[in-house]
């Protein structure tokens, strides 16, 4: 039976992942539906009220630069704002903000409703239509049949999320919301196989009941910056955070409660993560540890409500109750929420292409959290990603695949395809081999020619990224070519304390000294002032240009990695590659390769089990 | 990864002992690698002026020591075996020889091979026809295997054990990098520069005692040479024969019949020794005899252990130690004097003659009597000195090449503390350091590094 689409794409559930594809998609011209359980719970902060951090604060800034609205949301909504790691080299510089958790929910729905080409249903969907092998719209509980081109499923911990508090559980997403069931059953009968993995969240306190003169207070930056490159505005005041610890009495009382704790008595199954462990969890395998940090972080400016991060648990409320009151300046703290652990479905992201569209269904693409992925920056991405090239798709158009050269989103989306991921996968920046090139402030020149031209990112930011490019460039020249005299200098250099020089010396030597700063030279030279002043986007595009000069010699190394393997990256695989029949591989290449389906020899080459030799036999039987 | 175009060598013979052995080096800069090594023996020549398909003869040479006299073939790109620049050296079949000039190449920025790396170029460069696909990848993945079995059984002593044990403090240091860079935000103590520098410097250490085992190591693996040496006509070649239980060297009565050196190897108990039999020491005016002389002096400095034979007639201790002083070997040379001819000495006098004597051994090389005394005494210093005192030996030039680029990084990584540079540049050289241990140990991956933080360090807000 042939349906008529009424959308070009159904984005199912209104996370940060199901924000940002509807959005990409309904920018680029797509029809949109957004269908989600509650229209008043678009893109809640489930977990704490902060974006960024290193390597997640890179990605946001790779969302803003491809024209998404992570970064601009965050910047209309925060409370604080660090810039981490400031203290070591600028790839490893990272934004992160404290937000308001219910001005950002709130900001994000006046965001998509303000795209014309978004219609929205607030209902729970049950069931995929899928007809032989290719979606075509979705069922959702009260049996209204939708058809669409195709179908993005962003279900976050919803597929039959279990929650657990102690000895208690009950179904859930979220403290509050109902879980939805039926779509993994369905997809398992199309060939999906499906996963459990487990997450959890600390208590709610009312901040009234805390004495915060007892714990440390944590300021932000005196001079606050901001994610988006578009003309949002830093922050003027802002929000403290606070740290306090726990202690050898806090110990005593949770380990009261494992004998009832869902981890400890085997009542949940699934798996949690290494990085983000529960605080029994901590106390548990780190037991030579007699305290452990705990930040106090306001959930907006008009709440008294806090999330206390680093408390994650799943012990009765009662164990948890007793515990809270012996950590320093907690002694009368009362809570709002227990903390609790939820379990759900997630789908083992090797069975997705590079684009996030599903092997087994056509047209059905999965973002977030259902691919075993934590974090809103990591599930808002994918969401970017998902949205664009299902638009690509159905217009016939060339999918935007980034590689691991070119973003965080590339190599989090290679490293789930080919890696897949058994416990709840967050970025770092020990994960991407070219962590140099992967910047912060570079994530612009990175992406947005890409997103300019698929038609997403606006002229007016391809503008932006081309004066600051010009800028850095002229920059650049003018350092190699304009040399300065001892005079000229030499007080400045022995200021800074370095050595002074006998005889002229181009701009490039002076700025590759690691005590000498674009800025010194800036004040002290008149002329270069004059020069940076008549040039456009002056102040980034300074930072590019003293940045890719004083590391130039790990750039250059970095940029030659990348061209050796992309001759790698530029080999096809295709799909139908009989991997099964070619005796030459290992028995356990020829297992993954079929399993896993690499699109390129790139990817092949990262699968763990597939040897250099198997690559070799692969290359020659391309006939390459 | 395999498929690049930089330069690569091995060796295209069998490996062992042979008559001739040659040598391939391919990729873009061929020419200029083999420059760094090759001397003409018309010194004006310039290999890169030369034409295609033309063969050229002179020496290969480490610094300004001859290796070996050698013909070079060369060949342009496309017109070659594997369709890049390509030049065959054939040099001379010792085992030493192989691995000095493939050391040399490394030395000059060549790498070596990988199995099948030399038909892969082929192939990739069309040089080789589609049909041949199957045959082409079964040997891959056939010698991938063979060479994986000789890389373990390469491994002796505690090579591996220290590789492991070098790996894993690497994947600290790593750790302890990243640790800082990742999770800065972190309640975990992060460790100091002085911890860094100490564990680094370590790392250091052991890279390097790893590579320097490679000379013995390689002694071990291409035997253990042993130089017979003496006056004129004391009975050396007999000596050799009479080892080797075959007419190899020329034997007559006239002083002087062998006028260069000559080498063959013995396995005695599971070691290989090469004997090298020289010319007699003696002042002459013959050219080319005082040519061979010379090169017996080489041979001298060469050798591990020193064969110095005296005729049991015509010498007594005063002779002998006033001539082993001339010689003043290298310390850690170890000398046996073999009193020889004693079938000409009736009487047990002789014993006694030379009691005083330290290292002698009293034999007949023409009768071979008492020779199971000479080759106990050699076996004696073979195994006191060099097997047991040194466990942990590397004998594979790729090895050696693995160890050297990771020391060069690790190198980066010292000066970079020494300089304080940030972390994320630190990690980025020890990554470097990391991908060339993985050439022997396996890559370090971004799940292990993780792995190991998470499994040392309480991480999580």
């Amino acid at each position: 039976m042939k349906h008529l689409a009424e959308y070009d794409i159904i984005v199912v559930g209104g996370g940060h992942a199901g924000c940002e594809a509807a959005a990409a998609a309904a920018n680029l011209g797509s029809t949109v539906l957004m269908v989600t359980m509650d229209l008043s719970r678009i893109a809640q902060m489930s977990c704490n009220p902060a974006m960024g951090g290193i390597a997640k604060g890179q990605i946001i800034r790779e969302i803003d630069a491809l024209g998404g609205y992570s970064g601009i949301v965050t910047d209309r909504t925060m409370i604080q704002f660090r810039m981490l790691n400031l203290s070591k080299g600028p790839a490893m510089w990272s934004p992160r903000s404290q937000n308001d958790r219910a001005e950002f929910a709130d900001e994000w729905r006046k965001t998509l409703e303000g795209i014309q080409n978004i219609d929205f249903w607030q209902d729970t969907v049950t069931k995929l239509i899928i007809e032989k092998n290719v979606i075509v719209g979705v069922v959702t509980s009260i049996g209204k049949e939708v058809y669409g081109k195709s179908v993005i499923l962003t279900a976050g911990t919803f597929l039959n999320g279990l929650i657990h508090i102690g000895k208690k559980n009950f179904g859930g997403g979220r403290v509050g919301e109902k879980a939805s069931g039926g779509i993994s059953e369905q997809l398992s009968l199309h060939g999906f196989e499906t996963g459990r993995m487990k997450t959890g969240t600390p208590p709610r306190i009312d901040g009234r009941s805390l004495n915060y003169s007892l714990m440390e207070e944590q300021f932000g930056d005196d001079n606050p910056s901001k994610f988006s490159f578009t003309d949002t505005k830093p922050l003027k005041k802002q929000r403290s955070c606070h740290i306090t610890y726990t202690n050898q009495d806090t110990h005593e009382i949770l380990r009261t409660g494992f004998a009832d704790s869902p981890m400890y008595s085997g009542r949940i199954e699934g798996t949690g993560p290494r990085y983000c462990p529960s605080i029994e969890d901590k106390i548990e395998r780190f037991s030579e540890r007699d305290r452990h940090q705990l930040f106090v972080e306001p959930e907006g400016w008009n709440t008294v409500e806090v999330y206390l991060n680093g408390f994650s648990t799943s012990l009765s409320e009662e164990i948890q109750n007793k515990a809270l009151r012996t950590i320093r300046g907690f002694e009368n703290a009362k809570m709002f929420r227990p903390g609790y652990a939820i379990e759900y479905d997630y789908f083992p992201p090797s069975q997705l292409r590079m684009t996030l569209e599903t092997k087994y269904v056509e047209n059905l693409y999965f973002a977030g959290q259902i691919n075993g992925t934590t974090g809103y920056e990591e599930a808002a991405c994918q969401g970017l990603m998902a949205g664009i090239n299902a638009h690509l798709k159905i217009n016939e158009r060339e999918p935007l695949i980034l590689g691991r050269s070119e973003a965080y989103i590339g190599v989090l989306i290679d490293d789930l395809i080919t890696k897949g991921t058994d416990e709840p996968y967050r970025m770092f920046t020990s994960r991407a081999e070219y962590r140099l090139l992967l910047r912060q402030d570079n994530a612009d020149l990175r992406l947005t020619p890409k997103s300019h031209e698929l038609g997403l990112a606006s002229d007016e930011r391809m503008k932006a990224v081309e004066n600051k490019r010009h800028t850095a460039d002229s920059l650049l020249d003018y350092f190699k070519d304009t040399s300065v005299a001892p005079v000229e200098i030499n007080e400045l250099l022995s200021r800074l304390g370095t050595a002074e020089i006998k005889q002229k010396i181009k701009l490039e030597k002076l700025l590759s000294r690691p005590q000498v700063g674009f800025s010194d030279l800036k004040n002290e030279l008149p002329q270069l002032s004059a020069f940076v002043e008549s040039l456009p986007a002056e102040e980034e595009g300074a930072m590019q240009a003293e940045i890719q000069l004083k590391y130039s010699g790990y750039l250059i190394r970095e940029q030659e990695m990348v061209e050796k393997m992309s001759r790698l990256e530029n080999i096809v695989l295709h799909s139908d590659f009989e991997y099964l029949k070619l005796p030459s591989l290992s028995s356990e290449a020829r297992e993954k390769l079929t399993k896993i389906k690499p699109s390129t020899i790139g990817q092949a080459s990262r699968i763990s089990g597939v040897s250099p030799s198997d690559i070799s036999v692969l290359m020659v039987f391309l006939g390459r | 990864m395999q498929f690049d175009t930089d330069t690569i060598c091995a060796l295209s013979t069998p490996t062992g002992t042979s008559a001739i052995a040659v040598i391939r080096v391919t990729g873009n800069e061929a020419f200029d690698i083999c420059k760094q090594l090759f001397e003409p023996a018309d010194t004006k020549k310039d290999i890169n002026k030369e034409s295609a398909f033309s063969i050229h003869y002179g020496f290969i040479k480490d610094n300004n020591d001859i290796i070996d006299e050698v013909l070079i073939s060369l060949f342009r790109n496309p017109h070659s075996y594997t369709g890049e620049d390509l030049i065959e050296i054939s040099c001379h079949g010792s085992i030493y020889v192989q691995q000095k000039v493939l050391q040399l190449l490394v030395n000059a920025g060549a790498r070596t091979a990988k199995p099948g790396e030399f038909t892969m170029r082929a192939f990739l460069n069309g040089k080789m026809d589609l049909t041949k696909a199957e045959a082409v990848a079964d040997l891959i993945a056939s010698s991938t295997a063979a060479a994986h079995k000789t890389a373990i059984n390469q491994m002796r002593g505690g090579f591996s054990d220290e590789l492991k044990e070098l790996r894993q403090k690497l994947l600290d240091f790593a750790s302890l990098i990243e640790l800082e860079l990742d999770f800065s935000e972190e309640d975990v103590e992060f460790a100091d520069r002085k911890a860094l520098t100490t564990l680094i410097l370590e790392i250091n250490d052991m890279l390097k005692r790893l590579i320097d085992s490679f000379s013995l190591g390689n002694v071990i693996k291409n035997g253990v040479p042993v130089a017979i040496i003496g006056k004129p006509n004391v009975g050396k070649s007999t000596l050799l024969n009479a080892l080797l239980n075959e007419e190899r060297a020329i034997v007559s009565d006239i002083p002087g019949t062998t006028r260069d050196y000559l080498e063959d190897s013995v396995n005695m108990n599971g070691i290989l020794y090469r004997f090298i039999d020289t010319a007699g020491i003696r002042k002459s005016t013959d050219e080319i005899e005082s040519k061979g002389i010379e090169k017996t002096f080489e041979k001298i400095n060469e050798a591990k252990i020193v064969l110095y034979m005296f005729e049991a007639l015509e010498t007594d201790v005063p002779q002998i130690e006033k001539d082993l002083a001339e010689l003043s070997l290298d310390t850690d040379t170890d000398t046996i004097i073999v009193i020889n001819k004693t079938d000409q000495v009736t009487g047990d006098s002789i014993e006694e003659k030379f009691k005083s004597v330290k290292d002698v051994v009293l034999i007949s090389a023409l009768n071979k009597v008492n020779l199971s005394s000479l080759t106990e005494k050699i076996e004696s210093f073979v195994t006191v000195q060099s097997v047991e005192s040194n466990d942990t030996i590397i004998t594979n030039a790729r090895h050696y090449e693995a160890l050297s680029k990771s020391l060069a990084g690790i190198e980066e990584v010292i000066s970079g503390l020494n300089n304080k540079i940030s972390g994320e540049l630190l990690a980025a050289d020890i990554r470097n350091s990391l991908t060339h241990l993985g050439e022997i140990t396996g890559e370090v991956t971004n799940d292990e590094l993780l792995g190991n933080i998470f499994g040392r360090f309480c991480i999580g807000k």
